[in-house]
């Protein structure tokens, strides 16, 4: 059993925590301790003490720099600045272990140039996700599956990788399944599938949901 | 010149090698012999770019064909593993290898080679045919590594194998 997930997962019952680590995971290390407190309507000392404890069950880390957009003379000191940690915690009970499983299966892909079947695989899988969707509207949607949008300037930008470690070790397969499910979602909604295009970036998903005239 | 910060003492040749499954003119590799100038100028304008070796049109390496008559191969120099990453994984050049099998023949040996050279040196086709065959033949090493195993350039003038 891993003792760090437990704790995490311990930490993140509190509602106030949960919705303290929720706002700065979205705020890309961006706001100071203060703003944080401020935006849940929170009291500094026990936005400060809940921070801590997410510090201290590592679901948080703090980065100490000048908070964008004050630059200069008169812009202060350097703040300490919550942001998401990079480090993956999953908890399964009983124990499992499908990362494991998910890069022998990207291998044997890899090794048979499988290509073409795991893009048609993704491409099913995510129609029938789509589908399941019904109409929930697309930021919505993506949200629910982990993606984090957010709008940028050609779309819709998605800042977290749901398959992050397995993309780190098999870029060109885990983009390509990423692409083909995301593909697919969009055509079950009956959108356009080519709305969704490779667009990587560092830091970011592989993926961007180009903009339609609706949204 | 900034003499504050020395620059690293190694750097990191690339090479790799791909089987074209027609010939480069033939339209089913149109998409791919079009983009050709768009991603080497991404990997250009990359951080941490250093080098490319160019046949004698100037533009591409698509001239030489040292590893076989359907062999398109890539010679390179990086600052380092992070840089190459990057602009692999994290540029339009990903799209390129998400469709490599349109264009190219799936291999079963290893296709990319790694190495660190003496900053200021650049790598020969010679060298990075004997780095290609230590990475078939013995696996991943710090003299013949891959982006998924690399190894951290030498610390002190070792010598190299």
């Amino acid at each position: 059993m891993d003792h760090a997930s437990l704790d995490a997962a311990h930490a993140l019952a509190d509602p106030v925590r949960r919705r303290l680590y929720e706002y700065v995971a979205a705020s890309d290390g961006d706001v100071s301790r203060g703003r944080a407190a401020e935006a849940l309507g929170l009291q500094r000392t026990l936005a400060a003490h809940h921070l801590d404890r997410l510090v201290d069950a590592g679901l948080l880390e703090v980065t100490r720099r000048k908070v964008s957009g004050r630059e200069g003379p008169g812009s202060g000191r350097p703040a300490n600045l919550p942001r998401r940690s990079g480090r993956e915690l999953s908890l399964h009970l009983p124990p499992r272990d499908y990362e494991l499983a998910a890069r022998v299966l990207a291998e044997a892909v890899d090794r048979h140039g499988a290509e073409d079947a795991l893009h048609a695989a993704a491409r099913a899988e995510g129609k029938r996700v789509g589908a399941e969707g019904g109409d929930t509207p697309l930021p919505e949607f993506l949200r629910e599956r982990g993606y984090e949008p957010e709008d940028a300037e050609d779309g819709l930008r998605l800042r977290n990788c749901p398959f992050h470690s397995l993309a780190r070790e098999f870029p060109p397969l885990a983009c390509g399944l990423n692409l083909e499910l995301l593909r697919g979602a969009l055509e079950a909604r009956g959108e356009d599938g080519g709305r969704a295009r490779m667009s990587p970036v560092p830091g970011r998903c592989c993926v961007v949901v180009s903009k339609n005239n609706e949204d | 010149m900034d003499k504050s910060t020395p620059a690293p003492a190694y750097q990191l040749a690339q090479l790799n090698i791909a089987v074209m499954r027609a010939p480069l003119d033939d339209p089913s590799m149109r998409d791919f012999a079009d983009g050709l100038d768009r991603i080497n100028g991404i990997a250009e304008s990359s951080p941490g770019y250093v080098w490319r070796l160019l046949d004698d049109g100037g533009k591409d390496a698509t001239g030489l064909r040292d590893f076989g008559d359907d062999v398109l191969m890539n010679l390179s120099v990086w600052k380092d593993v992070d840089a190459l990453w990057d602009f692999t994984y994290r540029s339009d050049h990903l799209d390129f290898l998400r469709r490599r099998r349109e264009w190219f023949e799936r291999m079963r040996e290893a296709f990319v080679v790694l190495w660190w050279i003496p900053t200021g040196t650049l790598p020969t086709v010679g060298e990075a045919k004997r780095r290609l065959d230590l990475l078939r033949t013995n696996g991943p090493s710090p003299e013949a590594f891959d982006l998924r195993t690399p190894f951290p350039a030498p610390t002190h003038h070792d010598q190299h194998a």
